[in-house]
């Protein structure tokens, strides 16, 4: 029995020995000195050949028995010190994570795109196409088209830069409508269009004047269109900008290119319509003209007004800006400190 | 227009608090700016009688005053008024009074008398300036009619009433008159206006006895109509009178004036009133004017006048400015006997013309040149003379003088109720179209079940068509109650064309590389206009008539914008920046009207590209940081040709020798380069880098169709060569030779190291490049690389005289 008692001790105190080990040179000794050729387990199943023919498979398997839980013990301990090495080097690794990044610059897209990129997504989800037109114009085009012949009043309206007596810099983007109207073929389909873009007036520069600002104008033409899609319209178009719990109202107006005029009142968005500084306590902000487009204006373009009607809006993205941003000066458009574009970060 | 509710309630039954009537004629016609009462926020003012006055002991203007204000006791007040006096009735405002502008009178001690309350000017107690009557202007204000000592004045003054204030559109000049007015509001309220037109006397003087009237060119003077009234007293008007014109915000001047003024807002028809005394020849011709004529109108102003204007003469000589102004020289004074009275219908062009070109706008005017009722004329003419026999004893001498007569017709609209429907998307009956039409004083007689016959009454000139009609229904049944649909009509396609793609594109990779956008006006000096021009077609376009010479001519070039815009941050201390423009150049060859206009996109950075900071040392911008930003913007784009940048020297606002023009294949697309220091101190810039591209002439470049190719099997090997060369060969040139002799299998080229100076000779440069080699099909072996690499410096010794090292 003594062989099996000297395995026993052997055990025991071998794992007393790993279990204190601290490093993986003296485990990888201790593995050595117990279990390798010279070790004593291997001295043990050398010695059975003198064992009875009874006694020796037992002795063998207890054997086994203990060089299996010895490599186990050292298996443990070699993951235990290792993870420990490891967890060493990553503290001393460790960096000041509250310094800052390295720095990356992107640039902004100017307020005004950003309106006018957000309105023109809307309306080509909508099945409109964007068209863009000439700056210098012909006065055929941006007055006469439109139902405003030289004499007409409304020309006064519109303070115009000419250049010569038949060209000018257009005042809105409609000759961009009228030209589109007169190409337009309606047997490829209605026409549903925006027309976004640069517009000039002859005004002194102030606070709410520029002589250089934006329009987008929209128009459908087809066979039925009517006013309820008009006002359907702009409403999808105010809660679109303003925030999905707005309301509209149109009120009567007038232009010389649609009858009947209206203008549009979308809710105050700051004060949901109880009335503030905003809205100037009437609950209701300005924000647009629009209106069932005017025969005239079918008629001059070759169409057939007892057939062809529709709807044509304006809207001026300086004007939204300012009213989404409480932007309070429209010269800090182009004006361009980088600190006043550089707030206008997000596209949405 | 400012309008009286008190003045409205004359002709329709109205029992509506003001503001909310001002809301629901802003949402059925005309916007109403606002709604004042002249009484609000004033209290305990009250009639006065001043029983005596003496001179204050210690003042040489203030006077005490005792006032009988309905107390007990007189209440003794300091006035410095001027004009007060012992016997009038007065304007007081009590102790504990609320005057204008919200002050607060109290009992107080002026020189060491006690003052209970104060005298008040109309002014005082809210009345504007320019109404209140001249003789009152500079003094206290003084009853001439009887009122009740002790009560309120509100009611004595007109001022318990509500002024709206109609902002009309063009097309709505009906509404310039009280008649119209009403009809405009008893529509809302399903009420009829009632007008009552007064009696007139005639004498047995005939008018054709006393003046000859006639009218030259008929054309434009449609209507022209006199009455003459004799033995007229001028004196003012009476209270009734004179607070109808102040409430509408016209000053009363005398009976006379007061009462064509009062004609005109009643009926919407201008009048004039000239003293027939003055008239040398007893002739009214009226004319165009003739060139050289001059007249002075009633303001004191002298007026060259146009052959465009029309005139009023004597036969001969111009008496006034037609449908604008009244000539000095025939004007009503305090010693006026015999008035001449005249309504008439001019040419609202033709009056809105003149008003512009002699820079006098009237109220006269504004009513012409936007439109008259023309079947009102003559009512008006007579309701005006009957006034002046009634508050001036005028003798209304008989018949009308006419020059042109002018016909009234109403406009004849046929609509079916069905096209109503069809435009505004309702499902309206033929009852309520109906019932809207007659409440707006249109006659209606249907036939063929929807078809109804719109007489349209010449009140309503803006009406002459179906549409016209359409909006009057839409307007009165209310733009709330129509439904709200989207339109149901064939599918179509929404999408950006290509070149708007294009420009989005183009802004998404500049932001991506840091710049931002700016957005500057494109109109600008002459000078900066045609700088860093990029065609032949520099012809400047110029505004006919600039309101400034900052803003006089159409840019042909997007850098001068963005150089104003850095100036503009450089002098507020935003010095790191790094800016971008897309938008149109103004083109245009000479002779030419109307430019080309192009797309161009331009750049420009300056100070850093980021600071010093704990992880690295401060960045610069220089010429090839920005020139990597335009090679990742051109790479973008696919196209067939290469992309080259070739040294410029002459372009007069860059830096000679750091400047380039931007190729893509052997078409110029751009520039890129370092501002010219002269022109950067023009601009008070600092180093500033530029680049700006043709995005028209980009985008009709070609581009590669792609075909997707699987990544590489096998490994690419690379080889480094360093070429020791004179100064003078670009890195262009070197890499041109490196790629015509490089073999099908050279992937790429990376120059990795520039050097001069020690170790290499003066004049001279070490270019080093990584060339990488790769063949899809197979490994490259190595005597195959070195066969290609022995070519290259065989070629480079050759050609460039280059040493490799």
């Amino acid at each position: 029995m003594s062989l099996k008692s000297d395995l026993e001790q052997l055990k025991e105190k071998g794992l007393a020995q790993i279990k204190t080990v601290d490093s993986t040179k003296v485990l990888n000794d201790i593995r050595v000195s117990l279990l390798g050729k010279k070790g004593p387990i291997t001295n043990v199943l050398r010695g059975m050949k003198d064992l009875s023919a009874e006694e020796r498979p037992q002795v063998g398997s207890f054997a086994n028995e203990v060089r299996d839980s010895l490599t186990a013990a050292i298996e443990t301990k070699k993951q235990e010190l290792q993870t420990q090495l490891l967890n060493e080097q990553l503290s001393a690794e460790t960096i000041d994570v509250t310094l800052p990044g390295r720095p990356v610059e992107i640039g902004t897209s100017h307020v005004l795109t950003q309106v006018q990129n957000d309105i023109e997504e809307l309306f080509i989800g909508m099945g409109y196409q964007v068209v863009d037109g000439p700056e210098v114009e012909e006065d055929h085009y941006n007055f006469e088209m439109m139902n405003m012949p030289k004499d007409h009043p409304a020309r006064d309206m519109q303070d115009t830069f000419y250049i010569t007596n038949e060209v000018l810099m257009r005042t809105h983007t409609s000759p961009v409508q009228a030209r589109t109207l007169e190409k337009h073929d309606f047997n490829q389909g209605p026409l549903k269009m925006i027309s976004p873009g640069r517009v000039y007036r002859r005004d002194t520069d102030d606070a709410t004047h520029s002589h250089q600002f934006h329009q987008i104008e929209g128009l459908v033409v087809d066979k039925h269109i009517t006013m309820a899609d008009l006002k359907g319209t702009l409403e999808v178009l105010a809660k679109h900008v303003f925030g999905a719990d707005r309301k509209i109202r149109l009120r009567p107006s007038y232009f010389p290119f649609t009858e009947p005029s209206v203008e549009v009142d979308v809710s105050c968005f700051k004060c949901g319509g109880k009335g503030c500084a905003v809205c100037k306590y009437t609950g209701w902000i300005e924000v647009l003209g629009a209106g069932m487009v005017h025969p005239n204006v079918i008629e001059n373009a070759g169409i057939d007004s007892k057939i062809y009607g529709g709807f044509a809006f304006g809207l001026g993205p300086d004007r939204f800006a300012m009213l989404k941003y409480g932007i309070d000066d429209i010269r800090e458009f182009y004006l361009n400190d980088i600190r006043f574009l550089h707030q206008f970060k997000v596209e949405d | 227009m400012k309008i009286s509710y008190k003045w409205l309630q004359e002709y329709i039954n109205l029992n509506e608090n003001p503001d909310v009537l001002a809301d629901k004629v802003s949402l059925t016609g005309i916007e109403v700016a606002g709604v004042r009462y002249p009484d609000k926020g004033l209290k305990k003012i009250v009639v006065g009688h001043v029983n005596s006055i003496e001179p204050h002991p210690d003042s040489d203007h203030l006077n005490i005053c005792q006032v009988e204000v309905g107390e007990s006791e007189p209440y003794q007040i300091v006035c410095g008024a001027p004009n007060v006096a012992a016997g009038q009735d007065v304007i007081v405002a009590l102790p504990g009074s609320r005057i204008a502008n919200n002050v607060k009178i109290k009992k107080s001690k002026m020189r060491g008398v006690e003052s209970k309350g104060m005298i008040c000017a109309l002014q005082e107690i809210g009345f504007p300036d320019n109404v209140v009557p001249k003789e009152y202007a500079n003094g206290i204000y003084v009853f001439t009619e009887p009122v009740k000592v002790g009560e309120p004045v509100f009611k004595y003054l007109g001022m318990d009433d509500a002024i709206l204030d109609f902002d009309i559109t063009p097309n709505r000049a009906d509404t310039l008159g009280m008649h119209g007015t009403a009809w405009e509001v008893g529509a809302m309220y399903h009420e009829k206006p009632t007008f009552k037109q007064p009696e007139l006397t005639e004498t047995n003087t005939k008018a054709q006895d006393l003046l000859r009237v006639s009218v030259e060119n008929k054309a434009v003077v449609p209507g022209y109509y006199l009455r003459i009234v004799e033995n007229v007293q001028i004196k003012p008007s009476p209270m009734w009178l004179q607070i109808h014109l102040w409430n509408a915000g016209i000053r009363p001047i005398n009976n006379v004036v007061d009462i064509t003024n009062y004609i005109m807002l009643a009926y919407g028809q201008p009048m004039h009133a000239f003293d027939y005394d003055k008239l040398t020849r007893k002739e009214i011709l009226v004319r165009d004017a003739k060139a050289g004529e001059v007249i002075t109108s009633l303001d004191g102003e002298g007026h060259q006048l146009d052959p465009e204007d029309i005139v009023i003469t004597d036969g001969v000589i111009p008496t006034g400015i037609a449908g604008v102004m009244g000539g000095l020289d025939s004007e009503i004074t305090a010693s006026s006997k015999t008035v001449v009275l005249e309504a008439a219908v001019f040419n609202g062009t033709r009056i809105r013309k003149t008003a512009q070109r002699h820079n006098l706008r009237t109220d006269a005017s504004t009513r012409f040149e936007k439109g008259i009722d023309t079947a009102s004329v003559t009512d008006a003419l007579n309701a005006a003379a009957s006034l002046l026999a009634q508050l001036a004893d005028g003798a209304v001498a008989q018949g009308i003088l006419v020059g042109n007569d002018i016909q009234p017709k109403d406009a004849v609209i046929a609509i079916r109720l069905a096209r109503i429907n069809h435009i505004l998307g309702t499902e309206l009956t033929l009852p309520q179209v109906q019932a809207i039409f007659e409440n707006l004083g249109f006659g209606v007689t249907i036939s063929d079940t929807d078809l109804m016959t719109v007489s349209v009454p010449p009140r309503r000139w803006d009406i002459s068509i179906e549409a016209d009609l359409v909006e009057e229904v839409a307007r009165m049944y209310g733009y709330d109650n129509l439904p709200a649909t989207l339109p149901k009509i064939a599918m179509t396609p929404g999408k950006f064309n290509p070149q708007q793609r294009f420009i989005r594109r183009s802004k998404t990779l500049l932001q991506s590389a840091g710049l931002s956008e700016v957005i500057s006006y494109a109109l600008t000096t002459r000078a900066k206009a045609q700088q860093f021009t990029m065609t032949a077609d520099t012809a400047l376009t110029k505004l006919d008539w600039p309101m400034t010479e900052d803003h006089a001519y159409l840019r042909l070039n997007l850098v001068s914008g963005l150089l104003n815009d850095i100036a503009y941050n450089v002098a507020r201390n935003q010095t790191d920046l790094a800016i971008y423009e897309q938008g149109r150049a103004f083109t245009k060859k000479a002779g030419q009207i109307r430019p080309i206009e192009r797309e161009y996109l331009a750049g420009a950075v300056t100070g850093l590209v980021s600071g010093d900071n704990w992880a690295q040392g401060k960045q610069v911008v220089d010429f090839y940081y920005l020139k990597g930003i335009l090679d990742t913007y051109l790479a973008d784009h696919d196209y067939t040709g290469d992309i080259s940048y070739v040294a410029n020297t002459d372009r007069p606002e860059l830096h000679p020798g750091r400047c380039a023009d931007v190729y893509v294949g052997e078409q110029f697309v751009g520039f890129i380069g370092q501002v010219h220091p002269a022109t950067a101190k023009a601009y008070a810039i600092p180093e500033t880098y530029v680049f700006q591209l043709d995005l028209s002439t980009l985008l009709a470049l070609p581009t590669t169709t792609l075909v997707s190719q699987s990544a590489p099997k096998y490994p690419a090997t690379s080889r480094d060569i360093a070429v020791l060369l004179p100064d003078t060969v670009t890195n262009a040139q070197v890499e041109a030779i490196i790629k015509r002799r490089g073999g099908q299998h050279l992937q790429n080229i990376h120059l990795f190291d520039v050097y001069a100076g020690k170790n290499i000779e003066a004049g001279h440069k070490s270019l080093a490049y990584s060339l990488t080699f790769q063949n899809p099909e197979a490994t490259l072996t190595e005597s195959e690389i070195n066969e290609q690499m022995t070519h290259i410096i065989a070629y480079l010794t050759e050609t460039l005289h280059a040493e490799i090292r």
